[in-house]
């Protein structure tokens, strides 16, 4: 038996958390400097100005959509989802990583994830945020959204609660709410570490109001830790329903391709494959241009890249059971649908998503690629793009064809749906980028932890 | 300043072993109104001060009770009391199909709960003032030192002996918290 975590790391071929040196104290003033003195402003700024021209598309679309309806679109009968729903699709799996690594990996007692849990769960935020968009524009009449809400009004009726549709609006308005929560309890002992830091009166002023007067005391300890753990403990199901609620808006309806059982679990382990992807996606430029090596290790890529391998293997017998039931089920229709996936116009994608998330993805069981950092990251650009085909795959190469070779017809996207995809890019990147200058980008109290424990154990904990 | 009364007397510590340590000491003394203050969560913290278990797992579960019930009968009063529709016989309390939005309101109801209650309310934030921050050297406990204080509330409270007892326990400074 290995009698320390080192030995056993040694043996397990693991890589340290955090480089040799980080300290409690040290770390605390890495990360806090970058919020309260903003180093690489100019870099900053330049991805600010990209992401401005995001956020300039995104403005010209809906101001498009808004005056003229959702008919600008490329949307019609039969492909009345077209990619914006697929985005939203995309856009909400994006964020499930967050949570995955927040909660789940608490509750499994992962110490790595400490380094990544904070801008994982900014990146949830923001991509729910995304998400939420697409929904909302689909609406026509946007300014009704309320509609979709149960109050008592003047017309009496309510929204049909048993409508995935429905369920939908409840699903991600408790993420995107459980996400902040969590997200923002967490950050009110950092927003005190700022406060205390911080030299600049303006900067004193607003990390003191947003730390709400934490003082670290046991009691709070005591308080903070145990509702914490819970939090963790309700957004470890609830991840898990919100892409099971989003995959019903699919399975329950009957157009061959969408009316599967398998989708669930094959939406959830689609999300946290992309979600995953997104991490590293992010990961590795911030801790390039903020010279984070030293706390956000090869050891993180490395696990971020397994856990894209074994959701993407789940992925790929979600593809193998939908192809086989297609055959098996020897219903015409949906035997149709598969070979119409296969062969038919929309072939492209088809073979896109197999090439990359079936063969692709083999690439990571090899260490040396696991361990590549420009590899990994390459290849987390070139899933993520994967996942979205896959969306389109499902959503649109699925209505386009279905019962009535009378009512069939194709889909194409117009400008404006690209200028709005682009534009959620825009608002992803900005949101994003405003987090990583005002926000501490890691948890500071957790990794004072992890900072501690791993002086004793040479960088493991 | 300096006629303010004593809030309490305060010691700085380095290493967490030795913060909790000097919390036992203090604790063995007889000193009930104290407080101990981490920048991080300690293990064994709890038990060097002596805590209660938190309340926080017993609020969270009357809120996911109350977020539980309150989805189930929002949607059984909309489909089978306030408006009924029969379409072809089918049950109106068709449960089922409400348990999705049932489970989004527990877990909203009782996240909700954890922060108001676990996070915020039980540790009286948000609190705009508090004295000991009045000690200049009391900012490092949020980055890597530990402060233990004795509290001028106390019934054996005597500001020249809790100063000397604190001083016994080796501590990097000892500082008066006025209030």
């Amino acid at each position: 038996m290995p009698d320390s975590i080192e030995e056993l790391s040694r043996i397990e071929d693991l890589l340290p958390v955090v480089e040799p040196g980080v300290t409690p104290a040290g770390l605390t003033d890495q990360i806090a400097d970058i919020t309260l003195k903003h180093p690489n402003t100019k870099t900053w700024l330049l991805f600010v100005a990209l992401a401005t021209v995001g956020l300039g598309a995104l403005t010209a679309g809906f101001a498009a959509l808004l005056l003229r309806g959702v008919g600008v679109w490329g949307i019609d009968i039969p492909v009345g989802w077209g990619i914006d729903i697929a985005s939203f699709v995309w856009w909400i799996g994006i964020g499930h990583a967050g949570t995955l690594i927040s909660a789940i990996l608490l509750l499994l007692h992962q110490g790595w994830r400490n380094s990544i849990n904070r801008f994982a769960e900014a990146m949830t935020l923001f991509a729910v945020m995304c998400a939420g968009m697409y929904p909302l524009a689909h609406l026509g009449r946007p300014y009704l959204f309320y509609w979709l809400l149960p109050y008592p009004n003047n017309m009496s009726v309510w929204p049909q609660f048993r409508s995935p549709l429905v369920w939908d609006v409840f699903a991600v308005s408790t993420y995107f709410t459980v996400s902040l929560i969590f997200w923002y309890s967490a950050l009110i002992p950092d927003f005190a570490t700022l406060r205390d830091k911080a030299t600049r009166r303006s900067h004193q002023y607003v990390y003191g109001i947003l730390s709400l007067g934490w003082r670290g005391s046991a009691r709070h300890w005591q308080n903070f830790e145990s509702a914490y753990l819970l939090l963790a403990g309700f957004a470890t199901p609830l991840v898990l329903s919100v892409h099971t609620v989003v995959s019903f808006d699919f399975a329950v309806a009957i157009v061959p391709g969408w009316h599967s059982s398998i989708f669930p679990p094959y939406f959830v382990a689609g999300a946290i494959y992309s979600g995953f992807a997104m991490v590293v996606m992010l990961a590795v430029p911030v801790r390039k241009i903020w010279h984070l090596e030293n706390v956000i290790t090869m050891r993180h890529l490395d696990n971020a890249a397994k856990v894209i391998l074994a959701t993407g293997l789940i992925v790929d017998y979600g593809y193998l059971m939908e192809a086989f039931m297609s055959w098996y089920g020897a219903d015409t229709y949906d035997s149709y649908m598969m070979y119409n996936r296969m062969t038919g116009p929309y072939n492209p994608v088809f073979w896109a998503v197999i090439i990359i998330n079936v063969v692709g993805v083999q690439a990571l069981w090899f260490k040396s690629v696991r361990r590549n950092v420009l590899a990994l990251w390459v290849m987390s650009w070139v899933i993520q793009t994967a996942m979205w085909f896959e969306r389109y795959m499902i959503i649109i190469s699925s209505l386009h064809r279905d019962y009535l070779p009378r009512s069939w017809g194709m889909y194409s996207a117009t400008v404006y749906d690209w200028l709005v995809f682009c534009g959620s890019w825009g608002l992803f990147l900005f949101c994003f980028l405003l987090f990583l200058r005002y926000v501490p980008m890691i948890t500071m109290f957790e990794m004072r932890q992890t900072a501690h424990k791993a002086a004793s154990t040479g960088g493991y904990a | 300043m300096s006629d303010a009364p004593l809030y309490g007397v305060m010691a700085e510590f380095d290493e967490p072993e030795h913060f909790l340590a000097a919390i036992r000491r203090t604790r063995a003394a007889g000193y009930e109104h104290m407080d101990a203050y981490s920048p991080n969560p300690l293990e064994g913290l709890d038990e060097a001060m002596q805590l209660s278990k938190s309340p926080v797992s017993r609020i969270v579960l009357i809120g996911a009770l109350t977020g539980a019930f309150t989805g189930f009968f929002l949607q059984y009063y909309a489909a089978a009391l306030d408006f009924p529709i029969n379409v072809g016989g089918r049950p109106l309390n068709s449960w089922v199909s409400f348990i999705p939005i049932t489970f989004e309101l527990t877990v909203l109801f009782a996240c909700l709960s954890a922060l108001g209650f676990g996070v915020l309310g039980l540790n009286g934030l948000p609190q705009p003032y508090h004295p000991v921050f009045n000690v200049p050297q009391f900012g490092r406990a949020s980055r890597d030192r530990f402060f233990v204080c004795i509290e001028s509330k106390d019934a054996q409270f005597d500001a020249a002996d809790a100063r000397r007892f604190l001083e016994g326990l080796d501590p990097l400074g000892v500082y008066d918290v006025l209030e």
